[in-house]
């Protein structure tokens, strides 16, 4: 068992096929998502783009099986998602740290909960050593600024060894300084992993900057209207001429030509 | 902290004010801590020199414990700075040593030295002191007896309104059919129960024990179930995408998450207990500090009254204060906690 997960690769092959979705929203159904089919091969970085409040986040929240989607069939690695797996973590928005533990104890969250803390203890010094994060073991959450919440959060989903990380607008509340910065190094973490990794957002800069491929969401119900390959090597600049045209290309299918 | 010294010196008149244009690094006079010292030796000397109306047994040994505290604080002055962060606490409380002597002196002279209050229902300290001195075999027992009642009762009124609020808020099949029990049964009065528990139980002491930990259970219950049921559903969301089980999520999500509802149900049910355990003390069980109270007053004997409630407001207050250290323990991860 423990060989054939090493000859798995480090990045997970997802495939959601004809997804579409509803919440109930005072007994009526509201759709939010429309037949979605989207394939991410193993070790890609794939960014969705749409405007606030279009389905994204709900399509993240079936990838990570915390809910079963109404319609159609998300797969990871052929096999149907049924539940959550520390194999696919997400990374929301707010950091949701637990108060009353440490920024250690937090980042050891996921181990503690798959009951193999004890024997991977220095993965937890490790995840925090890598997100700069290792001067602050024993800090608790409310005395942490935002930007090092976030990272702590990274840190917790990255102990587990994710094959899949979803980042739900995971720098949306960070001021744009530490923001830029924080593009940089979950950029930079990737390429080091080799992890799959599915980042919802509603920056154009930030998706294009970040991600091999863009795939650009309609408005709620949400489904693809496009898809933008970023084929340029890392690390980016905001000024490539390349990135320049993507950017007109994706505010275009936004919506919002006029506006750069 | 400046409040504080204002205080201090005020109760040290306007010696004071000359005080407050020194540097800062300039040794300064403890005024507070002679001012208090100087009240402490007045009210030893009018204990022991006012001739009394009629004399009460231990005046004398009652002028010697007001002379002793008034000159530890006289010997305290200069070693102020030695005595560390005691010595701190002891000038931020130096009002009140003022205030304390000052109170002794009028409850002296209103009824040992002046007669002014009705005979046998206000005593004077040195009855109290009586009363210390020659029965406090007895109120010690009665302590002891006290306490075991209430910690028993409050001990499995705590455990059990602790599990019963986690089910309630975990499970819909357990709201489904604790809740409306609880809604008939929590507003309640504990007390109410008094007359069924004397005869349902086998003894008074053990219907003593169910009624506290009735009066405890039901808030522990409430506040515990409100903290489970308000946990922010992204810590269960988080913790499962990491791969935790129920069990998990229970213990170490819900549970740490609803702490501080919990604590508030653990004071709200201590409170409830104390008067729950005088009533039963006074009603039924034959021991404990409200049978004392209840048998003192029964013999017209006041001071030994006076005595024991003194007792049982410094019982009450230490287990409160502990209570709160438990708590500040537990909760050190939270901001701006109530101190006590």
């Amino acid at each position: 068992m423990v060989a054939l997960e090493q000859e798995l690769p480090a990045g997970l092959e997802l495939e959601v096929q004809g997804v579409s979705h509803a919440f109930d929203l005072h007994g009526a159904p509201l759709p939010v998502l429309n037949s979605v089919g989207l394939h991410a091969k193993p070790g890609e970085f794939v960014a969705l783009l749409g405007p606030s409040g279009c389905g994204k986040s709900t399509l993240l929240r079936l990838v990570a099986g915390l809910e079963p989607p109404r319609a159609g069939r998300i797969l990871a690695d052929g096999l149907p998602i049924t539940g959550p797996h520390p194999s696919r973590v997400v990374v929301f928005q707010d950091p949701t740290l637990y108060p009353w533990r440490t920024v250690w104890d937090n980042v050891a969250l996921g181990l503690e909960a798959q009951g193999v803390l004890r024997q991977r203890r220095n993965r937890v010094d490790e995840a925090l050593r890598l997100v700069g994060l290792d001067g602050f073991a024993k800090a608790y959450p409310h005395q942490l600024s935002g930007g090092m919440a976030q990272r702590a959060a990274l840190a917790r989903a990255l102990v587990n060894d994710p094959r899949l990380l979803v980042l739900d607008e995971p720098l949306g509340k960070l001021d744009s300084l530490t923001r830029i910065q924080m593009q940089g190094e979950i950029v930079a973490l990737w390429r080091r992993a080799g992890f799959t990794t599915l980042l919802v957002t509603h920056d154009v800069e930030e998706a294009l900057l970040m991600a091999t491929r863009v795939i650009v969401f309609s408005e709620r119900p949400a489904r693809i209207k496009a898809e933008i390959a970023v084929d340029r090597p890392y690390p980016r600049h905001r000024d490539d001429p390349v990135l320049v045209d993507l950017r007109h290309k994706a505010l275009e299918l936004l919506g919002l030509a006029g506006s750069w | 902290m400046s409040s504080v010294d204002d205080a201090a010196a005020l109760a040290a008149g306007g010696g004071a004010a000359a005080d407050r244009g020194r540097s800062p690094a300039a040794p300064r006079l403890w005024l507070g801590g002679l001012a208090a010292s100087a009240v402490w030796l007045a009210a030893a000397a009018l204990t022991a020199l006012w001739p009394e109306t009629e004399e009460w047994v231990r005046t004398g040994e009652f002028a010697s414990l007001l002379a002793v505290v008034g000159g530890a604080l006289a010997f305290a002055v200069p070693l102020l700075r030695l005595l560390g962060a005691v010595g701190e606490r002891l000038r931020a409380a130096a009002p009140w040593l003022v205030v304390l002597a000052l109170g002794v002196i009028g409850w002296e002279l209103v009824t040992a030295k002046l007669d002014l209050l009705p005979r046998p229902f206000f005593a004077p300290p040195q009855a109290l002191l009586e009363v210390y001195l020659d029965e406090w075999p007895r109120l010690l027992e009665c302590t002891v007896a006290s306490l075991q009642l209430l910690l028993l009762g409050y001990g499995i009124g705590a455990f059990v309104g602790f599990v019963t609020g986690v089910s309630i808020g975990w499970s819909r099949a357990v709201g489904y059919w604790v809740h409306p029990v609880l809604r008939l049964i929590g507003p309640l009065p504990a007390t109410a129960w008094l007359p069924i528990a004397f005869f349902a139980f086998p003894s008074s002491w053990s219907a003593s024990v169910f009624l506290i930990a009735l009066a405890t259970g039901v808030p522990v219950t409430i506040l515990t179930w409100s903290g489970v049921a308000g946990v922010n559903p992204a810590y269960y969301d988080i913790a499962r995408t990491l791969g935790a089980s129920s069990r998990f999520l229970v213990l170490k999500v819900a549970v740490p998450a609803a702490m501080p509802h919990v604590f508030v149900g653990l004071f709200m049910g201590l409170g409830a207990s104390f008067a729950v355990l005088v009533v039963a003390e006074m009603m039924g069980v034959k021991a404990g500090l409200g049978w004392y109270l209840q048998w003192a007053q029964g013999w017209a004997a006041y001071a030994n009254m006076y005595a024991a409630l003194l007792v049982m407001a410094l019982v009450c207050s230490s287990l409160v204060t502990l209570l709160f250290k438990a708590r500040d323990r537990l909760l050190a991860w939270q901001k701006g906690l109530l101190k006590w």
